[in-house]
This record gives C-alpha cells, structure tokens and sequence, in this order.
C-alpha cells in the first residue's frame, strides 16, 4: 500500500511512516535470528546447573570422578563410587581408533576426488558422499550389531562386543565427514601451484605429495577433528556395538564403555535427584566440555590457515 | 570550472557528418586506441539545442565523496538542465558512476560511503535530513550497465515499481505497462506475448529496452544511465541511443559513458572528469557537446578527446 | 626416474582402489538391508501394526516418524527463513552478528545425546509433559534450527547483487525488494536446505528417545481427528516412538522372535527414504532453478 503521509504527494521530504519507523520486517527477523543465542544460553545453563549437581547436591568430591571404578549402587556390598575415567577413556580411545581407521580412505577419497577422479567418478562419489552422511547412525549401529560383531566373534574368537567395533562403525561414520572437508582443502589449493610442479617435470602424484598436502594440511587437519568430535558425541550407534563393559578399556577386542553409551543405557532407569543420575548429567556435560573443545581446536587451526595464505 | 546555464535562445549548429572511425563502437566501449584518430565531428541533432529548457533540474555543489578514508570524489559543481541530455566523460575509474549514483542516493547501498557538498533535486538537497530515499528513487531512475531484469514476465517487471508503490487496479497497470513498453520502443516487439514470457528469455539490447520501460514505469523526471550500452552489440546500442534521443522529451537524462563517439551523438551537454594525483576525481569542464568535442577550454580535455590518454 | 614413474601408477591404483572400496561398502549396505527385508518388507507391513500377524507392522511407527517430521518442520522452517533473512540482509558486523554466529557454531557441535538430555529436562521433567512428540520437535528444533538459519543464509546471499540493485533504483523499500525478488530468487535453495533438514530430522533418534519417548500408545484410531485428546494420534501430547527409534529399541528389547527382521526391514526403509530425501533435494532443486530463471 501507498505509504499514507502528510506530505505533498511527489514530494522528497516527508516524515517516517509507522510502518517504517517500526520497521517490523527487521525486528521480526532479527528476534528469529537471535533466537538460537537465547537456546545455546538456556542449553549450557541447564547442562551446566545438573551436571554439578553430583558435587553441589549429592557432595561427591569432585576429584573422585577421575577414579577408575565405576559402581552407581551398592549392590554386591560394594562401596558406592563414581569414577568416570572408564567412560572417558572409552570415548577418546574409540574417538582415536576411528579416526586412525577413517583417515587413510577420507583423505585418498578425497584426493581421488579433487585430482584423479574423471568427471563420470565424480557424479557418483559426490552424492554417494551425501548418502553415508544421510544414514541414520542407528542403522550404522544396528548394521554392526547384526553383521560386524559376529564377523569379529568368529574371526576374533571373542565376544564381539568391542572397542574395534565401535571404532569400525564410528569411522564409516565420520568418513564422510572428513572427506568432505579434506575435499574442499584441496580443491581450494590454487591451480597455479599444481601447474608450478607439473612444468618443472613431476608426476601428479608428487605433486599431491610434495605440494597439495603439505598446502592443505591445516584444512585436512581440521576436517580429522570434525570428524573426531562426531565420533566422540556419538551415542547409539556406539551403545549397541561397544558391549557395555563400565571399566577401563583393555584392550581393542574387548568390551568396554563410553560417555554417550552409559548416558544412552542408564538414563531411563535413573531417578532425577538422585546420585546416579547427577552423575549421568555429569557425563553429559564432561561430553559438551570436550566438543567445545574440538570447537577451540577448529578455531585455532582456522586461524592459522588464515595466517598461512 | 563549472557552466552557467544557457541563457536566451543559442545559434543552431548545423555540422555536416563526417565518416567516423570503422565499425564504430565494440561492443566493450573500449577507448580511442593510442594513435591520433580525427577527432569525432558531432552529429546533427534531430532538435535543435534551443530546446534545452532554462531550468535547472540537477544541481552539485561542492560534491564529494570518501569510501572511508579514501577520498574517491572532490569538489564537483555543476549543473544539469532540464530536458536534456547530459554525458559524463572520462578514463575508467575517475568516479564518473559514483558522482552518478549520487543523484539517486544509490551509493546509501555501500555501507563505507560518505557523500558531502550538496545533490540538489529541483532545488531540493536530496542529502538534507527528512529526505526519504525511497521518494528520490522514484523521481530519479536508474539503467545499470548490464540488463537486469528480474526472473518474472515482462508485464510484471514493467508493473513491478507501481504495484509496489501502492498500485493494485489492474487497468491502470495495464494502461502503464503498455506506455512503458512503447515509450521504450519495446512494445511492438513484445506485445503478443508479454504476460507470459520471462524477462530473461530477451536477447541483450531487449532485456536493457525493458529495463528502462521499468525505470519509466515508475513515472521519473531523472533517467540516470551508467553505461548502458557498454554490454550490448552495436546494432542494439544505436537503438538505446535513438531511445535516448526520444526520451529526452518528457525526462532528464544523464548519461555515463566510456565511448566519446556516443557522447558526442546522444548528448546536448557533456562533461567531462578525470582523475587527479591524488587519485579524486574532480570535474574538468563541462559545456555543450559540441564546444567539448571542437573547441574545449582545458587543455586535459582536448588530450583526453584526442585520444592522448584515457 | 622409473621409480618416480612407477609410484604414481602405484599412488593412482591405490586412490582408485579406495574410491572402489568406499563406494562398495555403501553399495554393500544398501544391498545387505534390501535383502534382508525380502520376505518381510511389504505393504502390509509398512502400514500394519506391531501386533498383527507374526511379524507385525511398523504403521503406527512410521507415522510418528512422518509426524515430528511434519512437526518439526512447522516449527523450524518460517523461523530459520526469516532467521536467514536477517542474517543475509539486515545483519552488520557488529558484536551482535558475532553472538549469533558463534552460538549456532556451539549449538551445532552439542552431541545429539546431550541435546536429548537437555530436552528431558525442560520438555519432559519442567513442563511435566512426560513423553510426548511436541518434547522431540522441540528438542529437534534446538539443533535443526541453526542449520536451516545458515541454509537459508548462504541461499540468499547467493542472490544476485543486481537484482537486488534494481528494485532498490525503482524506489522500492528494502523489505519489499526482499519479499518480491530476493527471496523468490532464493526459493530453489531455501527449497534444499528444508529437504537436507528433513532428512536430518527423519533419521534422528538420539535427541528422541528421552524427549518423545519409548513407546506408543497401542490402537491408533486416526479417525480421531480432536488434536487435545493425547490419545488421538493427531495430538502431539502422547508419547511416539519414531522408525529410528524402533530400531534401537530392537537392540535392548530381544524379544519377540521376528524382531531382528523387523529391524532390518525398518533399516531398509530409513535408508531408502534417505535415498529418497538426497535425490529429491537435488532434482527438486534443479527443476526450481529453471523455473525461476525462466529457462
């Protein structure tokens, strides 16, 4: 509609209308835009308030969390102790694993897809990229329950249930992961770098050696710790495949535990207020504090692309 | 040095054409090679220069702008009459589009831009507080360098200023569309098929006609032109140029180009910029056409239209 | 010199061997779960109940899943628009762009898990809702939302300058300019970025099994159209265990003796509906693009 106004019609100075000294579109839009500030603070605070509770509430000292011995009841007469290393031992060796297994292929997927792939390998790899990603992880994690652990009882002459488990089904997971980010470091390295090598007589893989590695390095980096960070907050996939053992792992053909799978099992049969339970939310927000930072890890690395080009 | 506005009734000029350089302008409205060519004779306007009005329709005083810390612009005053057709000259870079865009408050867009001096609209600082940019937009229309329509039909690229200032009978938007259209001398071309067929689907010269059809829409009194047919072939910009000449009856244009031949056959006046040590663009001279391309005052404009530099 | 030679024939062998070996393991999967659920996979099945027959359905399942979807969608989708919209146009660059930004990287980087403990929390315990599918839209929304904001966000940025420019010169107002050709002319990327969404939100199960919960309630009479009633499976008030969900279920249960293909037929189903969602974000996308374009 035509602006109502006092002004003569045609005329350039007139005042602000309503409409435009309200200017509801900016408001409106600038209140969904902040929403996620407002859901980020509530999240943290509420992480933050229970994941205390277990020291604040229940007056569990603080250093006993480090302990190896996890034992949330006092069935079997034993004293009632809340050790959490076994659970975050757990996550960051299965975290470990799974990137040391998904690297290798990420980065030569990566690379097969930036300089070797003809343009036919390209249009596959590209959205069959999109469809690892699209799987839901508890198929990932039903897939290794009923195909990877028998396979590895059988060939392993063990339970199954394993780190090697969990870790072979985080890295299909995180493979895309961090293959598409490898992808981008290096299709973002300047073509005139490979052209500097390739006139000076060398063979392409050469220059992916000694030039597009080592110049993309920081970004491939980076996608190594998405990839980790996923793998660490990963729940159910892991919880199916990882036996469920709460103590400290052994070795990687035997069961074991992680943070995400005990929060995954316990947390429906916890009462809140209750140790048990405080010690779950505890878990949880030990969880957040390491994605955070992966996120620090994330930044600092950027920066220092950043400085390097 | 700026102009005064032409007093009392001015001897018409009657120059014969002389062959001008072959194949005229390319398509990217290069400048003048190196070499001394002959310096473009003026062609004969269809009117004669006595039609250009007495009164002032655009005015700069002391107009300046900064990008930031950079000062891009310095001191330009000067006058542009209504009626007519007016041609910004000079080497790329000397701020030619950005003095421009300053009649339009275009340059509001650029977040580091500051403009000083006065921009003056029938007398009327556009710059002054309480001034709405949207109202001066609707008086001063703007062709940009390449046609951008939007991805919508012709008829609703042309209604498209109407319908958002307020206008909604459709009869009314109809009787727009077509004098837009044949105003633009678009309409013979388009008119059986206007409402369905996208904007996009017209060739180059088309998509620029139908642009401006869109600029007049919106009833102006200012068409600013900002090289409006350096992207288009030969064969369509002499239409934008007969375009222009026809236009000049019912709005003030202002045009900036980069072909001194065009400026030469299109405008009644022409000034001319250039950029100084300090790398500001400033105003030279500005004067009829047909003084700037035979006799001109300084003696950087008789370089730059000899081909000297630029 | 042979040497130099040799190893890159050897270093493309490899790299190639890897792309077979990876686009393998995905075919593989997609094969393993086809075949599996032959047999079990069916009409009947999809739309059956968990009770009927021997092996049962898993209709009431899918439809919770289709449900939140929906849900979420109705949700996230205007506020992640006009969150983009501001982003895109109105945002400077001063501390309150940076907040934002910084909050959608840390939201994004919050485990599924945690953001499902977060939900049981306040949907659940604080509201004294218990389980219910408005909990997991809810608790979706905290994750899917900043997504979609930057979708949008890089959609319309992706806008053309000029043609911004060109509505501006005809006097329009900025919002006008942004309701009339910006976002008409991002719509092909907006449309994306909702489907990459969906598709996140289809296969999510770890943010919903503390929020919308373990089980459904058995019976659902769709003929119940009263969305108040919690016992209409239209209502968003009951508890509504999703496909992905199920499967999970699958793995503590143990019981019942089909349970195992149930799973992989549900498995078969998520994955094709992946399927489903990837192809479709991609060819839905491009046949929009032509559309706006005119082509």
């Amino acid at each position: 509609m035509t602006n109502a106004s006092i002004a003569v019609p045609g005329a350039i100075v007139r005042p602000l209308t309503r409409g435009e000294r309200l200017d509801l579109p900016k408001r409106v839009t600038l209140a969904s835009a902040a929403l996620v500030v407002v859901l980020v603070a509530v999240l943290l605070a509420f992480i933050v308030w229970n994941g205390v509770q277990l020291f604040a509430h229940s007056g569990v000292p603080v250093l006993q969390v480090l302990s190896a011995t996890w034992q949330p009841d006092n069935t079997l007469q034993q004293p009632v102790i809340f050790g959490l290393l076994p659970f975050i031992l757990g996550t960051l060796s299965v975290m470990a694993l799974a990137a040391v297994i998904a690297t290798p292929l990420s980065v030569g997927l990566a690379l097969f897809m930036a300089e070797v792939a003809p343009r036919w390998a390209r249009s596959i790899t590209q959205p069959a990229l999109e469809v690892f990603v699209g799987i839901p992880s508890v198929v990932y994690g039903w897939l290794g329950l009923t195909v990877l652990v028998p396979f590895l009882r059988i060939s392993l002459h063990s339970v199954g249930f394993s780190m090697l488990a969990g870790a072979l089904v985080l890295s299909l997971m995180i493979l895309p992961t961090i293959t598409s980010v490898a992808l981008d470091a290096f299709t973002t390295v300047p073509g005139e770098m490979r052209s500097a090598s390739f006139a000076l007589g060398t063979t392409r893989w050469q220059t992916i050696r000694h030039v597009l590695l080592p110049a993309a390095v920081s970004g491939v980096a980076t996608g190594i710790v998405l990839g980790m960070m996923r793998a660490a907050g990963e729940a159910l996939a892991v919880q199916m495949v990882i036996g469920n053992r709460p103590l400290i792992p052994t070795g990687i053909t035997q069961p074991m535990t992680t943070l995400t799978s005990q929060i995954t099992l316990d947390m429906g049969n916890t009462v809140a207020g209750e140790p048990w339970n405080e010690a779950l939310w505890t878990m949880g927000l030990i969880l957040l504090l390491i994605s955070f930072a992966f996120v620090a890890i994330v930044r600092i690395l950027g920066r220092r692309r950043l400085v390097a080009e | 040095m700026s102009d005064g506005i032409i007093d009392g009734p001015v001897p018409e000029v009657e120059v014969t054409v002389v062959s001008q350089q072959p194949a005229g302008t390319d398509v990217a409205g290069r400048e003048e090679p190196a070499v001394t060519p002959p310096r473009p004779e003026p062609v004969t306007h269809p009117e004669p220069a006595a039609k250009i009005g007495a009164e002032t329709k655009l005015e700069m005083v002391d107009l300046t702008v900064h990008y930031g810390a950079f000062r891009a612009v310095r001191d330009v005053s000067l006058q542009i009459p209504a009626n007519s057709v007016t041609a910004f000259i000079g080497p790329s870079g000397c701020g030619k589009s950005t003095i421009l865009r300053c009649f339009d408050r275009m340059n509001d867009l650029i977040p580091t831009a500051r403009v000083g001096g006065k921009v003056m609209l029938d007398g009327e600082d556009v710059y002054a507080a309480g001034v709405q940019a949207v109202e001066v937009r609707r008086k001063v229309g703007l062709v940009f360098q390449r046609p951008n329509p939007f991805p919508m039909s012709i008829y609703e690229n042309v209604v498209y200023g109407p319908r958002r200032h307020g206008m909604k009978d459709r009869r009314q938007l109809d009787e727009i569309a077509e004098r837009s259209l044949r105003r633009a001398a678009l309409w013979d071309e388009v008119k059986d098929d206007f409402r369905q067929k996208s904007g996009l689907t017209l060739s180059g010269g088309q998509q620029q006609r139908l642009c401006i059809a869109r600029t007049i829409a919106t009833d102006p009194e200012v068409i600013l032109m900002d090289e409006p047919a350096s992207a288009l072939d030969p064969i369509a910009t002499l239409r934008i140029e007969e375009l222009i000449a026809e236009l000049r009856e019912a709005y003030t244009i202002v045009i900036v180009t980069h072909n001194m031949q065009q400026a030469s056959r299109v405008s009644d006046r022409t000034a001319f910029f250039t950029m100084g040590t300090d790398r500001a663009g400033y105003l030279v001279e500005v004067d009829d056409t047909v003084r700037i391309f035979t006799n001109p005052r300084e003696q950087l404009t008789e370089d730059y239209i000899s081909g000297r530099f630029g | 010199m042979t040497r130099v030679i040799w190893a890159d024939r050897a270093a493309t062998a490899v790299l190639w061997g890897i792309a077979f070996f990876v686009i393998g393991i995905l075919l593989a999967i997609i094969g393993h779960f086809l075949l599996a659920s032959i047999g079990t996979l069916s009409l009947s099945f999809i739309f059956g109940d968990p009770s009927d027959s021997t092996i049962g359905g898993v209709g009431p399942v899918l439809f919770n899943s289709i449900y939140i979807l929906t849900l979420t969608l109705l949700l996230t989708v205007p506020l992640g628009i006009l969150g983009g919209i501001y982003m895109a146009e109105y945002a400077g660059e001063g501390r309150l762009t940076t907040i934002i930004r910084f909050s959608q990287e840390l939201i994004s980087s919050v485990p599924s898990i945690v953001v499902g403990m977060f939900g049981l929390a306040l949907f659940v315990t604080l509201t004294h809702w218990s389980f219910t599918a408005l909990g997991g839209s809810l608790a979706l929304l905290v994750f899917n939302l900043p997504l979609l904001t930057r979708l949008t966000e890089q959609a319309i940025r992706a806008v053309p300058a000029d043609e911004r420019r060109g509505s501006i010169a005809l006097g329009v107002s900025k919002w006008r300019t942004i309701r009339h050709v910006v976002v008409p002319i991002a719509i092909p990327g907006i449309v994306t970025g909702i489907i990459l969404t969906a598709g996140r939100i289809f296969g999510e199960a770890a943010a919903l099994i503390f929020t919308s919960g373990l089980s459904t309630p058995s019976g659902y009479n769709f003929a119940n159209l009263n969305i108040t009633d919690p016992r209409s499976p239209w209502s968003p008030f009951h508890s509504a265990t999703t496909l992905s969900v199920f499967i999970w279920k699958s793995n503590s249960e143990g019981l019942g003796l089909f349970v195992h293909q149930v799973a992989d037929a549900s498995s078969a189903v998520l994955v094709l509906m992946v399927l489903v969602f990837n192809l479709g974000a991609r060819g839905l996308g491009r046949y929009l693009q032509r559309r706006v374009t005119g082509t």
